[in-house]
């Protein structure tokens, strides 16, 4: 809160700054034609920029370094008997530390010595605080001055402006790299620490997946307790339900929609459809557990069916429900982009409505469905609210899709929710599972991002 | 097709009744099918979405009211300050318990001297009776003394029955005395229900009956609000440097390569990366709206930049040849022109990866913004939960009563995603030009 404040005064600074750089400019100049090289706000905007970025600057990267120096200063600091506590023990006590020096309040503090640490901390990140508002608003000042004596009739203000306006763009069009590149490191650096516990052929070819019970060290690798396959099965069976619910249904609407349907019917239909893409995951969980589920079970049970409550056929289901309008939307946009001229041969040669459907149309559009099935796909096992909430949680390794199974993102979440330790095979192996999630999802996309834009590229 | 020329080679009669004409009907048939399925498939689809939203605001709109009971209640002095110093302290801690039960062995004399059936009344108001003679109290110090005639909050059981999703009997969880004292008062209207505030200005609370979503609301908003300035900030200028002065080559191949991928990576993922890098790594608070809206903007970044894109290339070249031709630079081309005339849409596409965020759980639940937190966050660094996040936990939890609420929730839920793509759809018919 107190940093937004500081924030806040610097941007007021900065736009009090752009007045004065704009006048600046106008009295060494004149107003007459040509006398300045730039406009006058260009003048401002110079100064204004030399005199926010800077502070900003040296504001954030006080704001991330900081904590860490300062963590250092008081664990050092520490009496002997605390630093000779086990490494966990340790950080526990330096998180109930910062915890406490955060809210400052100490009166829950386990002992002594964490409170004293507490207190220092608290006191140290209060000088820090006091030390970067000063540093920050001198640098503000001084670059305000800087910039103000730079300005000239002869300075080419736009360009430099211009110059730091592209900057931020390019910038802004990297985040999407540094992004990418923070998923793969940060997945890649927790499971490396994961299969340095357990074998990566274990993890990767095990059967038996029961992270819960690997408690104890001694138990890992040895029990085989982080077998992935039954998840590995469990989200392809899930997915593969979805996909036989969604298919068919998305693919004969997308039909229906492009080459059947009034365009007035379309018109109230289509965004219908789309409804069931914006209904947020968690609604779609909560109906599969609250509805689909009983009502497969009463039917279930009304022919000698056995079906688990939370079986993989509700949960397909409605998954499937769910990516019912991703397929038929993207099917609609190919099966629109297939020219004209195809269908009126077709019908030239005496072909019906739907044999040209069938066999020149959709043979035409078939790389761009295909295309779409598989994001679809990358959809379902990527999926995580609606199998946490209506799959189950304990591993079976069948195809029966009225029993229960698990998946990898049900596995993910379990596992993060609640206390995590990072030096535990368990915590660890849910990075693992988010790799191979993202290496699957990722080749999927790549894949189907591919073929649709062949797809493109030919009939565009 | 070939089919077709065979049959007239070989059969050169066209007639009724004629192979050709019996081929020909079942042609017609096939395509009268054909449309059917379609037809049918757009059904099924419309079908459950029907279904969805039916069952739960069937489910849901009870939980919009709430059963109040009236209680002839006394402040006593005794009971509430017997020391009679006023004081804050005092008046806070008090023992409000002991006014209720007084004022239920006011009403139903006959529980007086029977322990079980003063516990079995006693379990028909809800602890937030309580809470609420502790409001007025403090409020006003002077009603100690006074008696009136107040409404008070029934217990979620007693509410359940009233609005018939628990059944009338033991499986309630009030015992056969306390049903018919529910009866009664019903008939004398004793019981009302009315519009249930707590469900709007309260946080989470174990007691279904107070349970309410402000908190998680407020949570939303601030995550939201972080997405917001960060994600539209950065995804409008990475749009317009991809679009308008991006030369083609490796690189920007390789962005745009990202960002589509990006866009389709399961937001699971996004939640992984932000409990690494913001919480491990910069050491930010968990379970915080913060670490939720940054996390929230890595997933909604790539919407906006792909929307905003589409926005950009909408605007006709020569607007930006007319802009270039009376002198303006690269920049004051696209800022002054190009960038305002595309705003609609990139807005539009804002607000619908906006409304995208506002359901997006999985990644707020990697960065623990899954805990059980009472009080309303009164900033974006206070522990907190979000919507989606409280419809999660609600519809985990065991009591019959929070069935309905996790139902009312998501109503609140769909009712904030109606409107921001109302705005949206608004915008688009409003704003959308054709060149």
């Amino acid at each position: 809160m107190q940093f937004l404040t500081l924030v806040f005064a610097l941007l007021l600074m900065s736009s009090m700054v752009y007045r004065l750089g704009a006048r600046q400019a106008l009295r060494l100049g004149g107003t007459a034609k040509g006398a300045l090289h730039s406009l006058p706000s260009y003048y401002g905007y110079y100064v204004a920029l030399w005199c926010g970025v800077p502070a900003l600057i040296l504001a954030a990267g006080w704001m991330i370094f900081s904590p860490m120096i300062l963590k250092s200063i008081v664990l050092d600091s520490l009496p002997p008997d605390a630093l000779s506590l086990p490494a966990a023990r340790l950080s526990l006590l330096m998180n109930e530390v910062s915890q406490m020096a955060a809210n400052g309040d100490y009166r829950y503090a386990s002992d002594d010595v964490a409170r004293a640490a507490a207190e220092r901390y608290h006191g140290l990140r209060t000088i820090s605080f006091a030390a970067m508002t000063v540093a920050a608003l001198s640098t503000a000042l001084l670059g305000a001055w800087w910039g103000l004596r730079r300005v000239s009739p002869r300075l080419r203000a736009r360009n430099a402006v211009e110059g730091m306006v592209t900057l931020f763009l390019i910038a802004s069009s990297t985040v999407a790299i540094f992004t990418t590149i923070g998923i793969v490191l940060s997945l890649l650096f927790e499971s490396l620490r994961f299969f340095a516990k357990v074998p990566i052929t274990d993890f990767l070819f095990g059967l038996h997946w029961s992270p819960q019970t690997a408690i104890r060290s001694d138990q890992v690798g040895s029990s085989g307790a982080f077998g992935a396959v039954p998840l590995f099965t469990g989200t392809l069976l899930i997915s593969v339900i979805a996909m036989i619910v969604a298919v068919p249904v998305g693919l004969l609407s997308a039909i229906y929609m492009a080459e059947y349907a009034h365009p007035k019917f379309r018109a109230v239909a289509k965004p219908l459809l789309e409804v069931l893409a914006g209904i947020p995951t968690v609604v779609y969980g909560f109906f599969a557990v609250l509805t689909v589920a009983p009502a497969l079970r009463g039917l279930g049970a009304s022919v000698g069916f056995n079906i688990s409550a939370e079986s993989a056929l509700s949960t397909g289901i409605v998954m499937g429900v769910m990516i019912i309008p991703l397929i038929s939307s993207l099917s609609d946009d190919v099966i629109s982009a297939v020219p004209d001229a195809l269908r009126h041969g077709s019908y030239g040669l005496g072909a019906t409505h739907s044999e040209t459907i069938r066999q020149v149309v959709l043979p035409a559009a078939l790389p761009g469905i295909v295309g779409g099935v598989l994001l679809a796909v990358s959809r379902a096992i990527g999926e995580t609210m609606i199998v946490v909430m209506a799959a189950g949680l304990s591993a079976h390794l069948t195809a029966n899709p009225f029993q229960s199974v698990t998946t990898v993102t049900v596995q993910i979440v379990t596992l993060m929710v609640g206390d995590q330790e990072f030096d535990s095979p368990k915590t660890l192996s849910a990075f693992a599972l988010g790799l191979v999630l993202f290496c699957v999802t990722l080749a999927l996309n790549v894949v189907a991002l591919n073929v649709v834009r062949k797809f493109r590229e030919k009939y565009d | 097709m070939t089919e077709l020329g065979m049959t007239q080679s070989t059969q050169p009669k066209i007639g009724v009744g004629s192979d050709a004409e019996k081929r020909l009907k079942a042609r017609y048939r096939a395509e009268k099918r054909f449309r059917a399925y379609g037809l049918f498939s757009i059904g099924i689809a419309l079908f459950f979405l029907a279904v969805l939203l039916t069952s739960i605001v069937s489910r849901g709109w009870s939980a919009f009211t709430m059963s109040y009971i009236q209680l002839p209640v006394t402040f006593d002095a005794e009971t509430i300050d017997p020391d009679g110093t006023r004081e804050h302290s005092a008046l806070s801690t008090a023992d409000y318990r002991g006014v209720i039960s007084a004022a239920l062995e006011k009403k139903f004399p006959e529980i007086a001297d029977d322990r079980t059936a003063r516990r079995d009344a006693q379990k028909m108001i809800s602890q937030g009776a309580e809470l609420e003679l502790r409001k007025m109290v403090l409020a006003n110090p002077n009603l100690i003394g006074t008696s009136a005639d107040l409404w008070l909050p029934a217990s979620s059981s007693v509410d359940q029955v009233v609005k018939g999703n628990a059944a009338h009997d033991e499986s309630s969880g009030l015992s056969d005395g306390a049903l018919a004292k529910l009866d009664q008062m019903v008939r004398s209207g004793a019981l009302k229900r009315r519009f249930n505030t707590y469900l709007f200005t309260n946080g989470d609370s174990r007691q279904p009956e107070l349970a309410g979503l402000l908190g998680a609301v407020v949570g939303s908003f601030y995550s939201l609000a972080i997405t917001l300035i960060l994600s539209f900030p950065l995804g409008v200028a990475a749009a317009i440097y991809l679009e308008e002065f991006a030369s083609k080559n490796r690189w920007t191949d390789l962005i745009e390569v990202n960002i589509n991928n990006l866009a389709a990576v399961p937001s699971i993922v996004f939640g992984l990366l932000a409990l690494e890098i913001f919480l491990n790594v910069m050491g930010l608070p968990r379970s915080t709206p913060l670490v939720g809206g940054l996390a929230l903007t890595l997933v909604s970044l790539p919407t906006i930049i792909i929307s905003a894109r589409v926005a950009l290339k909408a605007v006709p070249p020569w607007i930006r040849e007319a802009a270039q031709g009376l002198g303006a630079s690269r920049q004051q081309m696209v800022m002054h022109h190009v960038l305002p005339l595309a705003m609609p849409g990139i807005l539009t596409g804002t607000i619908i990866a906006m409304a995208r965020a506002i359901g997006e759980s999985a990644p707020l639940l990697m960065i623990g913004m899954v805990a059980f937190v009472v009080d309303t966050p009164a900033t974006p660094l206070d522990p907190s939960t979000a919507l989606p996040v409280q419809v999660y936990l609600w519809a985990a939890s065991s009591e019959r009563a929070f069935v309905e609420r996790t139902s009312a929730a998501i109503i609140v839920l769909l009712v904030f995603l109606a409107v921001m793509n109302a705005t949206a759809i608004y915008l688009r018919k409003k704003f959308e030009r054709r060149w």
